[in-house]
């Protein structure tokens, strides 16, 4: 059981949590992810850590509601547990000094390219953030990467919130200016990494992205995270989660993501018809209502 | 046991006599009645039928079935006590040699081993050793105490066992009984290695398995589970910061293969750990009752690709799932496919096809990314390979396709690689699989001991036990002398 000790909501549907997990908290490196399950009959889903705490035991993650498990732990609180957590897991970010770096962040990828990018500053990057959102309520972390950036760019899709448009509008401008860029990191939606890799390809600017697909184990023993970069497979969970995204083949990403999409939408579906009985399935678990694995028994 | 207390009926009979009993057939479910359902398709044998199937024993003085036991179980003695009716007394005699008899009686390759070697084979069947090692281990799971287990006095030394697998759980159900602190340290959210991620409810009910935990749990070896050493915490870290004296290793061979062949990223096309982890560790087949999903198989026409215990797992699950079709594709003949006896005739019972001498060459598209049929190549069996067994070759001009939906590559699997990766000093073999000495299980590190199919590759759950008491038997000495290494 890992505990809860705060929650709080970044945005509607964006939630952050810190959580007690002592082992975690002492190994995390930027670009690291945890895996996590909430009760018995839970699935297994993979999370990026936004930050985590050594001296306090604790690690820090946001997780936006969009499926069913993301929905059922949106609704957990602080003294709430969480069954399973395991990390920390992948390969950390590389971090050095590249001189000039943009980070980019799309949505709650934001959360994930956070870290990242607060050690490539640590490392004296100068490091441009690029920040997108659909609308003003959903811009996350605004202030702490304001902290960790030299520049910080603000993007919405409806434009009620700094500049209208895309964050790759302002990569473009970045690049028409001239400026020098030396690394870009994207982290968001897939079309969103892809577009941003279609317009570094052309400019030779070296570029990351951070993989999610569909995972299970964590520790590269399903195979079923497997992606293709430059024709041959990897395991995104131990050989990622970051890649160079000129040689990732989008494309079978996109595809194998959609593989349980039937299955995820039924899952949504009885979420919906019945929020309320399910999230009383997870806190039957709770500690003290019942004994049970995770951890040290 | 003195003569006097035995039974007289079943066990004064001559030679003769016991050779004309028939071997008992284990109950089990009808064919098609359990092919759409995952319940244990043996049924046990009830306590007439195990001490009528103990009688048969010849009590032969030279035992070959206990030579021919990794862990050397004393069969005539247990078989012996059935006989006599002492089902408890013959489950502490399994146990002396063998802490996981309820499943080692279910998935062991008994023709391998023990029944491999019993005398009466030869003449007629051998002796159900293995049925009546599963009778024992599961009359004692429903009438033992766990609360009046010994406990032996402790030593203070501590040791970490990396893994709950077969070789893992050996290790630290021997080593706990000689006062040692043992901690398990697990990857996964639940221990028990591929006995709960791969082999399927059908073969091996999860229950067993918690009991079997539940057991080592009693008796005072602590599990922690979500901790992959490598990443979560390091074998130095283990041994330096949390005072941990030694360690065993029994992390197994995970890794997936792959065909290398083009198609292998359409949907559908699953690696078996993959297929077997979803449905077993995670419940998929329980969707939506369990929230991890799975394909629907229904009406769908599934193969696997594989001859193996692994391979044969995968299939019988798919047809469990639905599957209107399900394949086993395997390049070499039925002769030398590695999967235990019993689990081919069952799965032929079930409806299985078996394609042999067929070796895929590439998966179809529909056009949309998901899988639509595999191409194969019709195989020839030439001269023996380094395996001694038959070379097989491709026949010239024989491709055909196979309409498919989904299919489940069981070719094999690799060392998992976290701790040799971290762990510097510890000596490993080209394919990454750690060097330990076949008697004591040591390593190149001082206080590092390593078994089961980390060391010898994907083998099976009896081989990975005898490794984790050898083991433990040397871990044992080391704590006791601190010798050199
Ligand atoms: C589907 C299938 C069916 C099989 N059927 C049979 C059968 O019928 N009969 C038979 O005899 N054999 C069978 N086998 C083979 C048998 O299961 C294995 O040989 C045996 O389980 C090996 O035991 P082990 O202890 O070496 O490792 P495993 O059982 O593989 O266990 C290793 C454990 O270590 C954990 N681990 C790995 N890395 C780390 C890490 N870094 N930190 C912490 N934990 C870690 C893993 O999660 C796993 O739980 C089958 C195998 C499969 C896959
Ligand atoms: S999630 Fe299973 S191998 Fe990566």
């Amino acid at each position: 059981m890992f505990k809860i000790l705060h929650a709080e909501f970044l945005a509607p549907g964006i939630k952050r949590f810190v959580i007690e997990a002592p082992r975690i908290a002492q190994k995390q490196k930027p670009g690291q992810f945890v895996i996590l399950r909430l009760y018995e009959h839970g699935e297994r889903i993979p999370i990026t850590i936004e930050h985590s705490d050594p001296k306090a035991g604790t690690i820090r993650i946001v997780v936006q509601s969009i499926g069913k498990t993301t929905n059922l732990l949106n609704s957990l609180n602080a003294g709430d547990s969480i069954l399973n957590v395991v990390g920390p897991l992948g390969k950390p970010s590389e971090i050095e000094n590249f001189g000039t770096v943009v980070v980019m962040g799309g949505g709650v990828g934001t959360a994930m390219a956070y870290p990242t990018a607060a050690a490539l500053k640590n490392a004296g990057n100068r490091v441009i953030s690029i920040v997108g959102a659909r609308n003003k309520e959903l811009v996350i972390l605004e202030r702490e990467l304001r902290e960790t950036s030299d520049a910080l760019m603000i993007t919405t899709d409806d434009g009620s919130y700094a500049d209208k448009g895309f964050v790759t509008d302002k990569l473009r401008q970045l690049i028409e200016n001239g400026t020098r860029i030396d690394l870009v990191l994207a982290i968001g939606p897939i079309p969103m990494m892809r577009a941003v890799a279609e317009m570094t390809r052309k400019e030779k600017i070296r570029t990351i992205v951070s993989l999610n697909p569909i995972m299970i184990d964590g520790t590269g023993m399903c195979g079923g995270c497997r992606v293709l970069v430059d024709g041959k497979s990897e395991f995104a969970c131990v050989d990622g989660p970051e890649f160079d995204a000129h040689r990732v083949d989008f494309s079978v990403l996109v595809q194998r993501n959609s593989m349980y999409r039937t299955a995820e939408q039924k899952s949504m579906e009885e979420f919906q018809h019945d929020p309320k009985s399910q999230i009383e399935a997870v806190h039957a678990e709770q500690p003290g209502a019942c004994a049970l694995e995770g951890g040290r028994q | 046991m003195t003569e006097s207390s035995k039974p007289p009926l079943l066990n004064v009979l001559p030679l003769k006599e016991r050779m004309k009993i028939p071997r008992q057939h284990m109950l089990e479910q009808p064919a098609l009645e359990r092919a759409t359902n995952f319940t244990e398709v043996n049924l046990g044998y009830s306590e007439e039928l195990a001490r009528q199937e103990a009688a048969r024993c010849l009590e032969c003085a030279n035992p070959k079935c206990t030579n021919d036991c990794p862990v050397g179980v004393k069969v005539k003695d247990f078989v012996r006590l059935i006989v006599a009716g002492d089902f408890m007394g013959a489950a502490a005699k399994i146990r002396e040699d063998n802490v996981l008899p309820a499943i080692t009686g279910r998935v062991c390759p008994q023709e391998d081993h023990c029944e491999g070697g019993c005398l009466m084979g030869k003449k007629v069947q051998p002796l159900g050793i293995g049925y009546l090692e599963r009778f024992v281990a599961d009359y004692e799971q429903r009438h033992l105490d766990t609360s009046k287990l010994p406990k032996a006095p402790p030593t203070g030394k501590k040791v970490a066992i990396v893994g709950s697998g077969p070789s893992g759980l050996t290790a630290a159900g021997d080593l706990i009984q000689r006062g040692h602190e043992v901690h398990v340290f697990e990857a996964l959210h639940t221990p028990g290695g591929v006995l709960v991620y791969g082999i399927p409810e059908f073969r091996l009910p999860k229950q067993i398995i918690r009991e079997q935990i539940d057991y080592m749990r009693a008796m005072g070896v602590v599990f922690e589970t979500d901790v992959v050493v490598g990443k979560t915490v390091t074998l130095d870290e283990l041994m330096h910061e949390e005072g941990y004296d030694a360690v065993f290793i029994g992390t197994g061979a995970g890794l997936p293969q792959f065909m290398n062949i083009p198609g292998e990223h359409l949907n559908g096309v699953y690696s078996a750990n993959e297929f077997l982890t979803r449905i077993n560790l995670m419940h998929a087949y329980e969707f939506p009752k369990y929230d991890e999903p799975m394909l629907d198989l229904h009406g769908k026409q599934v193969a696997v690709i594989g001859g193996g215990n692994t391979a044969l797992d995968a299939i019988r699950s798919a047809l469990r799932l639905g599957a209107s079709k399900a394949y086993v594709i395997y390049r070499r003949s039925e002769a030398e496919m590695p999967a235990r006896k019993e689990e081919v005739e069952h799965a032929k019972q079930e409806g299985i096809e078996f394609r042999v001498l067929t070796n895929p060459i590439e998966f179809l598209s529909d056009g949309k990314g998901w899988l639509n049929a595999v191409r194969c190549m019709k195989m020839d069996l030439g001269e023996p390979d380094a395996s001694g067994r038959r070379r097989p070759v491709a026949v010239e001009g024989s491709e055909f396709n196979l309409p498919l939906s989904v299919a489940v590559i069981a070719i094999g699997t690799g060392a998992n690689p976290l701790i040799q990766s971290t762990t510097p000093g510890l000596n490993t073999n080209k394919k990454n699989y750690i060097e330990a000495d076949p008697v004591t299980q040591r390593t190149s590190r001082r206080g590092v001991f390593a078994g089961g199919d980390i060391v010898t590759g994907s083998a099976t759950v009896i081989l990975a036990m005898g490794a984790g008491r050898r083991a433990a038997q040397a871990i044992h000495e080391y704590l006791s002398t601190w010798c050199e290494w």
